[in-house]
């Protein structure tokens, strides 16, 4: 599965303005919701569900990369977007460090493969410090967009 | 001895397949051991201390993973490891209950 296949290029920040956990999450699901990608009514279950999600665990893995995530009926596909924070947000990560790069995703209950495989792809792009690099020092939306269209076209990993 | 290399094969039992939380878990427990131990699905082999690349395996339900283990205690760590997989990863089960309401 493609970054096109799932992310939101509407939804793109590149300049996330909250300083904290839960802000990062409700501004993600707010431009999700803004772009058209999730309901207005849904709005605060899907945030309520994203930080249920991280009192499991912190979905912030090292390295300045957090995946927040949950599965919402409200969705038909998996739903992402990714947001760029240039001073580093503490989300409570495996490491410590402050999370600069959000990959935010929402898939439906019933098609868990597809939540995977949007991971498994998540994941194997992560990996690759270029990527990281580019999707880190990105100004815009468009600029972010653009590193996601080189990783699908396999520049990166 | 020390250096001999442990491995099984483990069929993934969990409806969700290794996603985040049980990559997290099977990274934790790895990193617990000195051995240094691969996760290998097909001819994806990854770093089985690493959230990240567990997850690039994008193991389903059903799918075959082999743990493999070398140094010290590989032994023991490929047993946990073997359990931790075959037990399906309960609590994340318990913890999608309440999200199912």
């Amino acid at each position: 599965m493609k970054f096109s296949d799932f992310v939101a290029s509407d939804a793109i920040k590149s300049e996330l303005g909250s300083t904290d956990k839960e802000g990062v999450i409700r501004e993600l699901v707010s431009s999700l919701v803004e772009a058209g990608n999730l309901p207005k009514d849904e709005q605060e279950n899907i945030v309520q569900a994203v930080l249920k999600r991280e009192e499991l665990g912190s979905t912030g893995i090292g390295r300045g990369i957090a995946v927040p995530h949950t599965k919402h009926p409200s969705v038909e596909s998996p739903v992402g977007t990714v947001g760029v924070s240039h001073t580093g947000v503490d989300f409570a990560s495996l490491d410590t460090e402050p999370v600069q790069l959000f990959f935010m995703l929402i898939s439906p209950p019933d098609k868990l493969n597809e939540h995977l495989q949007a991971l498994e792809n998540i994941s194997k792009q992560l990996q690759d410090e270029t990527f990281c690099r580019f999707l880190k020092q990105a100004k815009s939306p468009a600029d972010v967009k653009q590193v996601l269209e080189e990783a699908d076209n396999n520049q990166f990993a | 001895m020390s250096n001999d290399i442990f491995s099984t094969r483990v069929t993934i039992v969990n409806p969700q397949g290794l996603h985040m939380r049980p990559a997290y878990l099977l990274a934790e427990t790895a990193s617990k051991f000195d051995a240094t131990i691969e996760l290998v699905k097909d001819d994806i082999r990854v770093d089985g201390k690493s959230v990240l690349g567990i997850m690039t395996l994008g193991a389903a339900q059903g799918t075959d993973v082999v743990v493999e283990a070398q140094g010290g205690d590989a032994a023991d760590a490929v047993a946990k490891l073997e359990a931790l997989l075959q037990s399906g990863f309960p609590s994340a089960k318990e913890a999608a209950e309440p999200e199912e309401g």
